[in-house]
């Protein structure tokens, strides 16, 4: 006997205690497919029958069951199943995951059954008995429960004999790739939809003899493939005709299509089923009336193929005609099928009389973009990383294709307006304030977070508590947060007399990473200052659901405001704005909102508390006690006591001191207006659609130095390239560092020419710093540089810094590539979240 | 980091055997953190002046204190006060480069300790909480002659004003031993800070060092509870130990002690009118969002009505401290089955949190930024929904009746708004036409005429 199940569904074996069910289920499934009622009875009372345990054994099964169907995996329930309760208990768990429920039952003869038992488990003769009845009784209430497929296994040899075959899913076209067209609503629009089809670059032949191939040809652009999301019929001029050129391009391998409500409905009709003759299916019924018989039998054939979606490009592609929630996707029920054809509606009727539908793409947050129509919406826009792709045609509108991969839309407007639709088309909007919060328990705990740049990023449940409640405390608004930038590590430890950072180090490091080439950007000693800023309120509005809080944010490396000066932040901000529409930046990058990655100077305005209290004071007792110091020695000295070496070393601490207190005092001027900032954007990370970690730094850089000769508050950053194996070059980049930082300035940042470089072993930093001698003594104290302390000093490690650096860097590009691929908000959240978790590990903060 | 004792007694020079130390020669001792360099700068018949000078090592200290993980990696250790104040770090020296003296101790001459001597004493930098005003309240009583100079944190930026650091000199008619014992306590009592773990050792070397002075001086609470870096279990011992042996002192609570209570009676209050209100609608789950060290939990959980009691706040530390207030390990299993703690924000959607009759958010709204009160109002009024919610905040015109505060400022350094009695009413009017609760609010605390009561408490019903 040939069993033939899905490959995703729930199988229950039935049978008498020692009917063999165990030994089949071994033999046919894989061992973690299987699960034991026995084994579980076992593990809750160490004895496989102990009877009183019953409850508790098939709580353990429920809970496997429940945890391997939802991820989508098949299970096998190894137990006797003899009782009604007990399977319609696992039927309703089937339903509940949409899946098909299975069983197999083994219905032996008595005397064999019996006789394995005497030699096996040894249970009581009448106990077998009572199974063995129980099991010839219940396959005739098997439908009734609910079971849509069983198999009967009466004899010995249909035991042995048996095979099982699992066949993929009707909806499973993962190994589909691509690329895709995907064709909203075309309701009959057949002139819209040839024109659209020729737009994309299908060439549509139209054939005399209307038997042949259904009448047309189409050859697609080379591997592209046509994929329709549903309701091909009804309202329009020319149903017919849309289903002859769908129909022929699905027979030539050209194009996939799922159902809509419109084609299930026709469908009924056509079977001769009693369905109202409404929404435009009379227009249909019309068209459909010259066509011979021949061909309603082979529309009948395709419509009743159409299946609920489709999962394509390896699960990462959805189709559904009305969407589908991430639950559901993969799966088979009648469930899943009414939600891909109808939605889901609140229950509520509108002011139109129709019923109000559930906006299920508000809450999906599911990996795979969804692609889908059914509801008429006036332009294709992306939510949650799905897309509505019904632009109303048929009521006006136009029709809407969406290039897959690319994202691109194409469409083609309405001839006329076929139909007056029932309701206004609105855009799937949501009332400001009302769009759904983020919700803690997407958050909370440990997780882990797969990156394109960095699998299986784990964050740890302690980090995590810590981030939540920066996160809720400081942070700016969660909408304007979609990226936080990584922590730097320095260069390795220099062994030069003198020093403790030196470029050479990371010059060898990049070198030994494989590249080539780098570039040396000047390191300015402010504050680091991530900058979101929109053309106009509108442009942020509608990128990231935030009102009444200006053109822009300005935030820290932790995620709070910058300013607490709202009106200095926007009149930076407005400054900022001139400059990008000066240098033609929106239009260069196509583009309404940037986010810039910058520091801004100077460092006094943001860390006037850390500087008073902290270096300020070291400077200032540092002073006053080696003052009276010097002088008491000097008094010593002068009496003849044996002091000279203590007065030395006590003059090189005054004169560090000193050092010390002109290293910081570099980076503090008074800021009393805006003139007396600086800011100095370094990244161009993102913008409209765009992450720019593709481009180089000089691309960065080139367009930024533009940006900056629009404006002097703006500074341009000083930068060098590095072939690294040009000994000239080398040198003449130490030379600027030295110069740089003789000068009081903090160092310079060596990042590779590329914004992401990866080498055999990984990602490669994708940015060191090195920091000037003077500068240091901020960090290490004023004493630093005497050579037995550098001794101490140079004993630090990296590893962790760099480590952290890689992992904060690669959550960091994937929130962003989430944000501008329209990914649910929680997606972005998350990473910024998990980067500042990350920033809660405890590192060397020197470093 | 630097110690100068001056004496112009006649034969002058006998401070060197009071000190225990040669007058010509340099010496220098190594301590734990570092070394003490002594020397005599002057030392003639008529003036003669010894000098403790410190070399303390900021950077092996910090890699010392490895032990202590998340402290060593705070960046001040190595940009650090330290190595140039006078702190606990030098109460350590005295004791041991001068130990003999301190104990009053002299083998040359032993009837030297008892005698006052004329002495001026130089210390260089002393870190100061309370500036000049609290040196000369701890040393004047002790009949010093107290001159400080203090200086500006950096000449380059005045605007940043003075630095906390002073150059101290001294000057009194005392046993040396005294002024040595003086000095002990008091360098790091100006400091507030200690560079060493403090436990009940630390009381009895107070004991020993401040017999015969501390017990009668006028700011021994003050001395006290500083020296003990505010650790109030300490400074509740120490004290009954110094105050049992000496009858006489002023028990009378201070002035803090006694503000601080009055506050807690406002809080009290605040809880009072909370189950009081809960109690009239009949509420059996209540949820305390900000629930802090769980003082209202406590309230909650005396009243037997309320049968699901769940306190939330977004510190774990906090609920740690609320675990351990209200005995968590050691509840009884009907109590524990009535109470829930959680860690959670009040600006993100928490489903947990939805199935409750009431909820309560006391001073909770004025620590979060205005622009994301929002999220709160959301989180609460949109998704929580509790059919009975109550907040309160305190009310910003009260403030000008508080004595010990700047009317600029707001009362708590967390609190980022306070609103006045109108802001709250506008607030709460528009919170509650948004999301379809009814509200009334209550004054908390005595009210004053022009400026209403110290605290206000919105009940929002649906």
């Amino acid at each position: 006997m040939k069993i033939e199940i899905p490959e995703l569904c729930l199988v229950m074996m039935m049978g008498s205690s020692s009917s063999g069910k165990s030994t089949f289920a071994n033999r046919h499934f894989k061992s973690t497919e299987i699960i034991s009622s026995d084994a579980c009875r076992a593990m809750v009372a160490d004895h496989e029958n102990v009877r009183d345990a019953n409850d508790a054994t098939f709580e353990v099964v429920h809970l496997i069951a429940e945890k391997r169907l939802e991820r989508g995996l098949l299970t096998v329930v190894d137990a006797t199943n003899l009782q009604p309760e007990g399977r319609k208990s696992l039927v309703s768990l089937a339903r509940k995951y949409h899946v098909f429920p299975i069983l197999i039952g083994l219905n032996l003869p008595e005397p064999l059954i019996q006789e394995r038992n005497a030699t096996g488990r040894q249970l009581l003769a009448r106990v077998i008995r009572h199974h063995h009845r129980q099991a010839k009784h219940s396959f005739r209430k098997l439908k009734k429960e609910g079971i849509r497929k069983w198999y009967e296994l009466d004899t010995l040899e249909k035991v042995e004999k048996a095979t099982i075959l699992r066949r993929p899913a009707w909806n499973n076209k993962k190994e589909e790739q691509g690329p895709f067209d995907i064709i909203g609503d075309v309701h009959g629009c057949f002139a819209e939809l040839r024109a659209l089809l020729e737009k994309l670059g299908y060439k549509v032949t139209k054939h005399r003899n209307r038997e042949r191939n259904y009448g047309y040809t189409v050859l697609p652009p080379k591997g592209r493939k046509a994929v329709f999301v549903g309701d091909l019929v009804d309202r329009g001029p020319a149903s017919n005709e849309v289903l002859r050129l769908v129909m022929s391009m699905q027979k030539a391998g050209n194009a996939l299509c799922v159902a809509g409500n419109h084609d299930a409905k026709l469908l009924k009709k056509l079977n001769g089923k009693n369905v109202q003759v409404k929404h435009g299916l009379a227009e249909t019924l019309e068209q459909l009336a010259i066509e011979p018989a021949s061909f309603i039998e082979e529309v009948k054939k395709f419509l009743s193929g159409l299946v609920s979606h489709y999962m394509l490009d390896g699960g990462r592609l959805v189709i559904a005609h009305a969407g589908l929630r991430e639950d559901m996707q993969g799966r088979m029920s009648s469930t899943v099928r009414s939600f891909c054809l109808y939605g889901e509606t609140t229950g509520e009727i509108d002011e139109f009389g129709l019923p109000v539908r559930y906006q299920w793409a508000e809450d999906y947050q599911g990996e795979a973009m969804v692609a889908y129509g059914h509801t008429p919406v006036p332009e294709a826009s992306w939510l949650n990383n799905t897309i509505d792709l019904d632009t109303g045609c048929v009521f006006g509108g136009k029709l809407t294709a969406m290039r897959y991969p690319e994202r691109e839309l194409c469409s083609i407007a309405a001839k006329k307006v076929y139909k007056e639709p029932s309701r206004p088309i609105v855009p799937m909007q949501i009332e400001p304030g009302s769009e759904p919060m983020l919700s803690l328990q997407d958050f909370m705990g440990r997780h882990t977070i797969n990156t394109r740049l960095r699998p299986n990023i784990v964050v740890k449940e302690a980090h995590n508590h810590a981030a939540l409640e920066t996160m809720s405390r400081f942070a700016v608004n969660p909408r304007w947060l979609i990226y936080l930038p990584p922590t730097m590590s320095p260069s390795e430890t220099s062994t030069q007399e003198g020093y403790l950072e030196h470029p050479l180090e990371a010059f060898r490091y990049f070198s030994q990473q494989g590249v080539k080439e780098v570039i040396c950007e000047e390191k300015h000693m402010g504050s680091r200052a991530i900058v979101v800023i929109g053309k106009n309120e509108a442009a942020i509005e509608k990128r990231f659901a935030i009102t009444n809080e200006g053109i822009g944010v300005i935030y820290t490396r932790t995620g709070r405001p910058f300013f607490d000066d709202k009106n200095m932040e926007q009149a930076l901000l407005y400054r900022l704005k001139e400059a990008i529409s000066n240098a033609n930046l929106w239009q260069e990058l196509d583009t309404d909102w940037i986010l810039f990655d910058c520091e801004l100077m100077p460092w006094s305005a943001k860390a006037q508390q850390l500087l008073k209290n902290q270096y300020a004071a070291v400077g200032a007792a540092g002073s006053l006690a080696l003052n009276t110091v010097e002088q008491v020695l000097a008094k010593a000295e002068k009496r003849g006591l044996t002091v000279k070496e203590l007065s030395n070393a006590y003059r090189a601490k005054h004169e560090q001191v000193h050092q010390f207190r002109n290293a910081y005092r570099q980076y503090c001027w008074e800021v009393q207006s805006l003139e007396d900032y600086r800011l100095a954007p370094f990244h161009i990370l993102a913008s409209e659609g765009q992450v720019h970690a593709d481009k180089t730094h000089n691309w960065h850089m080139d367009r930024i130095e533009a940006l900056c000769d629009q404006d002097n508050i703006l500074l341009a950053t000083d930068y060098k390239t590095v072939q690294l194996d040009d000994t000239n070059a080398i040198q003449e980049a130490v030379n600027w560092w030295t110069a740089l930082t003789e000068k009081g300035g903090e160092g310079m940042v060596i990042k590779p020419a590329n914004f992401i470089q990866q080498s055999e072993k990984g990602l490669v930093q994708p940015a060191v710093k090195c920091r000037g001698r003077e500068y240091l003594r901020i960090i290490y104290g004023p004493e630093y540089t005497q050579e037995d302390k550098l001794k101490q000093l140079r004993k630090r490690g990296l590893s962790h810094k760099r480590s952290m650096a890689i992992r904060e860097f690669a959550l960091g590009i994937e929130g962003l590539e989430r944000f501008v691929r329209y990914d649910a908000f929680s997606k972005v959240h998350q990473c910024v979240l998990a980067v500042l978790a990350m920033e809660s590990e405890p590192v060397d903060p020197r470093l | 980091m630097i110690l100068q004792i001056t004496t112009t007694k006649p034969n002058a020079r006998q401070l060197g055997y009071l000190l225990g130390k040669h007058p010509d020669r340099v010496q220098e001792k190594s301590l734990s953190f570092g070394k003490a360099h002594i020397f005599f700068p002057e030392a003639n018949e008529n003036r003669c002046s010894a000098v403790l000078l410190l070399d303390i090592d900021a950077v092996t200290l910090s890699r010392q204190q490895k032990r202590n993980y998340a402290d060593s990696f705070q960046l001040g250790h190595y940009v650090n006060d330290r190595p140039y104040v006078a702190s606990s770090f030098l109460s350590t020296a005295i004791a041991k480069v001068f130990g003999s003296a301190l104990n009053g101790n002299c083998k040359h001459d032993p009837a030297l300790v008892e005698q006052p001597l004329p002495l001026e004493i130089t210390i260089s930098a002393v870190p100061v909480r309370g500036g000049l005003s609290f040196l000369k309240q701890i040393f004047e009583p002790l009949s010093y002659k107290v001159d400080a100079q203090s200086t500006v944190l950096d000449e380059q930026f005045p605007e940043w004003g003075l630095s906390p650091y002073f150059e101290l000199k001294l000057q009194n008619t005392l046993p040396l031993r005294d002024v040595l014992r003086h000095l002990y306590v008091l360098i790091p009592v100006m400091d507030v800070n200690k560079h060493y773990y403090i436990d009940e050792q630390e009381i009895e070397k107070l004991l020993a060092k401040g017999k015969g002075w501390l017990e009668n001086h006028p700011s021994l609470k003050q001395i006290t509870n500083r020296y003990f870096k505010r650790r109030q279990s300490l400074l509740r011992k120490a004290l009954n130990s110094i105050l049992s042996e000496n009858n006489d002192a002023d028990c009378s609570k201070d002035v803090k002690e006694e503000t601080l209570e009055q506050k807690l009676s406002l809080h009290e209050q605040r809880h009072e009118k909370v189950v009081t209100i809960l109690k009239q609608r009949k509420v059996s789950s209540v949820l305390d969002l900000g629930c802090s060290s769980g003082k209202l939990l406590h309230r909650l959980l005396k009243e037997s009505s309320f049968q699901k009691i769940t306190g939330m706040d977004i510190s774990l530390r906090t609920l740690e401290i609320a675990k351990r207030r209200l005995n968590w390990d050691s509840m009884t299993p009907k109590k524990r089955e009535r109470i829930e703690l959680l860690h959670g924000s009040l600006t993100y959607r928490d489903k947990r949190l939805e199935a409750y009759d009431a909820a309560v958010a006391v001073e909770v709204i004025e620590h979060f930024d205005l622009p994301r009160l929002s999220a709160f109002e959301q989180s609460l009024f949109r998704y929580t929904r509790s059919k009975t919610i109550i907040i309160t905040t305190p009310n910003r015109e009260y403030n000008v009746l508080f004595e010990n505060l700047d009317p600029e400022k707001l009362r708590h350094n967390d609190h980022r708004f306070e609103w006045t009695r109108e802001e709250f009413e506008n607030w709460s009017k528009r919170v509650a036409s948004d999301y379809g609760y009814q509200f009334y609010i209550v004054p908390i605390g005595p009210e004053d005429e022009e400026y209403g009561a110290p605290s206000q408490m919105a009940v929002f019903t649906r």
